[in-house]
C-alpha cells in the first residue's frame, strides 16, 4: 500500500488537477485553521477570567456584620451585629464545610508607620497564619506570620514591599523595630503581589492587635476557605449552613443581608467556569461543523475525480487490480489531501494565537495588561493532536464513500463508454 | 484451453429481460487464431466478456485451462485476469497520464513485481513491439499503430494464455491495420491462444477460425485456410 507507485499515482492526479485540489485543501484547511483559532480564543478567555480569580483561594468566602434590618424575636431592627472570638472557635472546629479560618480586626483610622527619620500611613491588616493561603501572599524575605506569634501576642509584622522601600530604602529589614502607631513591631518578613494591589499593606497577629488596640474579644470580618466541592450548590449550602448558624449564635433573622454580609468565592468560581465548559463546547460543535463542510467538499471532489477516472479505474481492473487497491488508491488520495491541507492549517492556526500570545506577554510584562481578560489563548498539545487525529479520520470518511463507488465500477461499462 | 458449455446469459433492467446469449457451445484449443464475428446484438461483447471473465454468466460451465471459472469474487477475479488473460482494446485504453513504458509494466505491478525489475521486463517487450525509443512517451504522443502496439506489450507482459482482443484495428487504417495483425499472429505462433472480435471480414480472414455469432448462438464456424487469398486481394486494392 506504501510503496512508490501509489503516491506517484496520487500525485499525478493532484498535478492534473491544481485549482480543484487547492480548493478543496482550502475548505479543510479553514475549518481546522478556524476551530484552533475559537478554541485559542477561548482558552485565553477562560485563562483571563481564571486570572482574575487568582488573587485568592478560589474556595475563599469573606463574612462581615452590620445592623439588623428586620426585627427578631422581640429585638427591634437597627440593632448591631458584632462577630467575636467565640465565633472564631466555633468556625474552626465546629462549623461544616469549613477548612481553615481568618479573623481581622479594623485599626480606626491611618496609622503611621516609622522607623528612624523615614515614616509613611498604610494600611495593617490584621489576620491569622492561614490567610497567606486564602489571598494567596507571597513572602520575598522573612517569613509569614505563625501559630506561636498569635498564641504569644507577639508584636510582630510582615510588610509589603512598597513599605519595605518607603522605610528601608536599601537597607534590610528583618528583624528591625518600625512603630505603628508608636507601639515597635519587629519586621519579620516582606510580602510582595505581583499585580501590586497589597504592596501598601502589612500583616499583624489578629490577637496582637486586638489587644493592643483595645478589641476586646471584637471580630470585624472573617476570611474563610471551604471544602473544595464541585457544584455550586454545594457551595451555597456550606455558606447557607453557616449563616444559619451565625443567625442563631446572634439573634438575627437568617434572611437579613444587612446583619450579616458574606461572598462565596467558590459559588462564582463554579458558575464562572461551567460557563466556560460550555463555550468551550459550543467552540467544539461549531469547529466541527466547519470541518464537516471541508470534509463534504473534499468527499464531493473526490466522487467527481472517480466519475472522471471511470475509465482508468476500468483499465486497471481488467489488468488485474483487486477491488482493495482500487479503495486504497483513492482513500490515500483523499486522506492526503485532508492531512496536509488540514496540518497547514493547524500550524498557521496555532501559528497566529501563539503570536497573538507573544504581543499579549510583551504588552503585560511592560505593565499595560492589568485590564486584559485575555490570557495565553492557545491550544495545547492535546488538541492540537487530537484534531489531526480527526483530520485524518475525516480524510478517511471522505475519500470512502468515492472509494467505495470507484472499487463498484465494471469493467465493461468502464471500457464500453466511448 | 477454453470449454464453454451451454452458457446463457441475460441483462435485467427494470422488468424486461434480454436474453442476450442462448446457449453457447464452443471449444477453443491452446494456440488457436480465432476470430468472433456477428452484427452488433448478435452477442459477441458479451461473449468476449464472459471469456475475459469480466462478466458472469446465468448457466452453463466456462472452463478455462481446466479451471471452472464461476461466481467468483472480485479480488479472485481480477488475479485469474491478471495471469491468465491479456486484453487488447480498440481505444487502445492507455493510461493518460502514464508513459508507454509504466503502461506496459502496469499489470505486473498488480503482480507485486518490483519496481526496478517490472521496467526492465517492460522495456523488453517494447523492444519487441519496435518501440524502445518511445518508452518515455505518453500515449498523446503516439500514433495510433503504436498505441495498440503498446496495448498488445502491456498485454503481452504478465505471459497470459489468451490474447482478448476487442475490435483491435476498428480505429486504426487499413496498413496499420494489418501490421497489428501480423504482429497478433507472431503472438499466436509463440503458441498463446488469440481471440479476436471484429466486424471486418478481411480482418476475421486473418485468422485461422471464424466463429460466426447470430441472435445469441454460434450461425457457423468456418475453419479458415484457403481465406489467406482473401486478404492479399484486399491488399492489392
Amino acid at each position: 500500500m506504501f510503496d512508490i507507485d501509489i503516491w506517484q499515482e496520487i500525485f499525478s492526479t493532484i498535478r492534473k488537477n491544481k485549482l480543484r485540489t487547492f480548493l478543496t485543501g482550502f475548505s479543510v484547511a479553514w475549518g481546522i485553521f478556524m476551530l484552533m483559532v475559537l478554541l485559542g480564543s477561548g482558552n485565553g478567555l477562560q485563562n483571563g477570567v481564571r486570572e482574575q480569580f487568582s488573587d485568592n483561594a478560589e474556595n475563599i468566602m469573606w463574612m462581615w456584620t452590620g445592623e439588623t434590618s428586620i426585627p427578631f424575636k422581640g429585638y427591634k431592627e437597627g440593632r448591631e451585629i458584632r462577630f467575636n472570638n467565640e465565633d472564631y472557635d466555633y468556625l474552626l472546629d465546629k462549623a461544616e464545610g469549613v477548612d481553615q479560618v481568618s479573623a481581622r480586626f479594623f485599626l480606626r483610622g491611618d496609622i503611621t508607620y516609622s522607623y528612624g527619620k523615614e515614616y509613611g500611613s498604610f494600611t495593617t491588616s490584621t489576620c491569622y497564619p492561614a490567610l497567606a493561603d486564602m489571598e494567596k501572599i507571597k513572602i520575598s524575605s522573612g517569613r509569614f506570620l505563625n501559630d506561636l506569634d498569635m498564641m504569644e501576642f507577639r508584636k510582630v509584622v510582615v510588610i509589603g514591599d512598597d513599605i519595605r522601600k518607603a522605610l528601608f530604602k536599601e537597607e534590610d529589614p528583618l528583624g528591625k523595630y518600625i512603630n505603628i502607631g508608636n507601639v515597635p513591631f519587629m519586621v519579620i518578613g516582606v510580602s510582595h503581589d505581583p499585580r501590586s494591589q497589597d504592596n501598601r499593606q502589612s500583616y499583624m497577629p489578629f490577637t496582637t492587635a486586638q489587644r493592643i488596640y483595645g478589641g476586646g474579644n471584637r471580630v470585624h470580618t472573617f476570611a474563610i476557605t471551604t471544602e473544595m466541592v464541585q457544584t455550586a450548590e454545594e457551595a451555597t449550602a456550606i455558606s447557607d449552613n453557616i449563616r444559619q448558624q451565625m443567625a442563631m449564635r446572634h439573634s438575627f433573622d437568617p434572611t437579613d443581608q444587612k446583619a450579616m454580609g458574606s461572598f462565596n468565592m467558590l459559588t462564582e468560581y463554579i458558575r464562572t467556569m461551567k460557563i466556560f465548559q460550555a463555550i468551550k463546547m459550543f467552540v467544539w460543535i461549531i469547529g466541527i461543523g466547519t470541518l464537516i463542510a471541508g470534509i463534504v467538499g473534499v468527499s464531493n471532489i473526490m466522487l467527481i475525480l472517480v466519475k472522471e477516472r471511470t475509465r482508468e479505474i476500468g483499465i486497471r481492473k481488467a489488468l488485474g487490480a483487486s477491488p482493495a487497491s482500487v479503495i486504497g488508491l483513492i482513500l490515500l488520495e483523499s486522506i492526503l489531501i485532508t492531512t496536509i491541507a488540514g496540518y497547514i492549517g493547524l500550524v498557521m492556526g496555532v501559528g497566529l494565537m501563539e503570536g497573538f500570545n507573544y504581543a499579549l506577554e510583551q504588552m503585560i510584562s511592560s505593565g499595560g495588561g492589568d485590564q486584559i481578560f485575555f490570557r495565553n489563548p492557545t491550544v495545547d498539545f492535546g488538541t492540537a493532536i487530537s484534531a489531526t487525529l480527526i483530520l485524518i479520520l475525516s480524510g478517511a470518511l471522505a475519500g470512502y464513500i468515492p472509494a467505495r463507488k470507484a472499487a463498484s465500477v465494471k469493467p465493461i461499462e468502464a471500457l464500453h463508454d466511448e | 484451453m477454453i470449454v464453454l458449455d451451454s452458457i446463457h446469459k441475460s441483462y435485467v433492467t427494470g422488468t424486461n429481460s434480454l436474453h442476450v446469449l442462448k446457449g453457447i457451445d464452443l471449444e477453443i484449443g491452446a494456440g488457436e487464431f480465432v476470430s468472433v464475428m456477428g452484427s452488433s446484438g448478435s452477442g459477441k461483447s458479451t461473449l468476449l466478456n464472459i471469456l475475459g471473465i469480466l462478466d458472469d454468466y446465468d448457466s452453463g460451465s466456462y472452463v478455462l485451462n481446466g479451471k471452472k471459472i464461476k461466481g467468483l469474487n472480485e479480488t479472485k477475479a481480477a488475479m485469474l485476469r491478471n495471469e491468465m488473460i491479456g486484453f487488447v482494446f480498440q481505444s487502445f485504453n492507455l493510461i493518460s497520464f502514464k508513459n508507454a513504458r509504466e503502461n506496459v509494466a502496469l499489470p505486473l505491478y498488480y503482480q507485486k513485481v518490483s519496481r526496478r525489475k517490472r521496467n526492465v521486463i517492460a522495456m523488453e517487450y517494447l523492444d519487441r513491439m519496435g518501440l524502445k525509443d518511445w518508452a518515455d512517451h505518453l500515449p498523446s504522443e503516439l500514433s495510433g499503430g503504436q498505441k495498440q502496439r503498446v496495448a498488445i506489450a502491456r498485454a503481452l507482459i504478465s505471459n497470459p494464455k489468451v490474447i482478448l482482443a476487442d475490435e483491435p484495428t476498428g480505429a486504426l487504417d487499413t496498413v496499420t491495420s494489418f501490421e497489428v495483425m501480423d504482429i497478433l499472429k507472431e503472438v499466436n505462433d509463440q503458441g498463446i491462444t488469440v481471440i479476436i472480435v471484429t466486424h471486418e471480414h478481411d480482418i476475421a480472414s486473418m485468422t485461422r477460425k471464424i466463429i460466426r455469432l447470430r441472435d445469441g448462438i454460434i450461425a457457423e464456424v468456418i475453419v479458415n485456410g484457403d481465406l489467406q487469398l482473401y486478404r492479399d486481394r484486399v491488399l492489392a486494392e
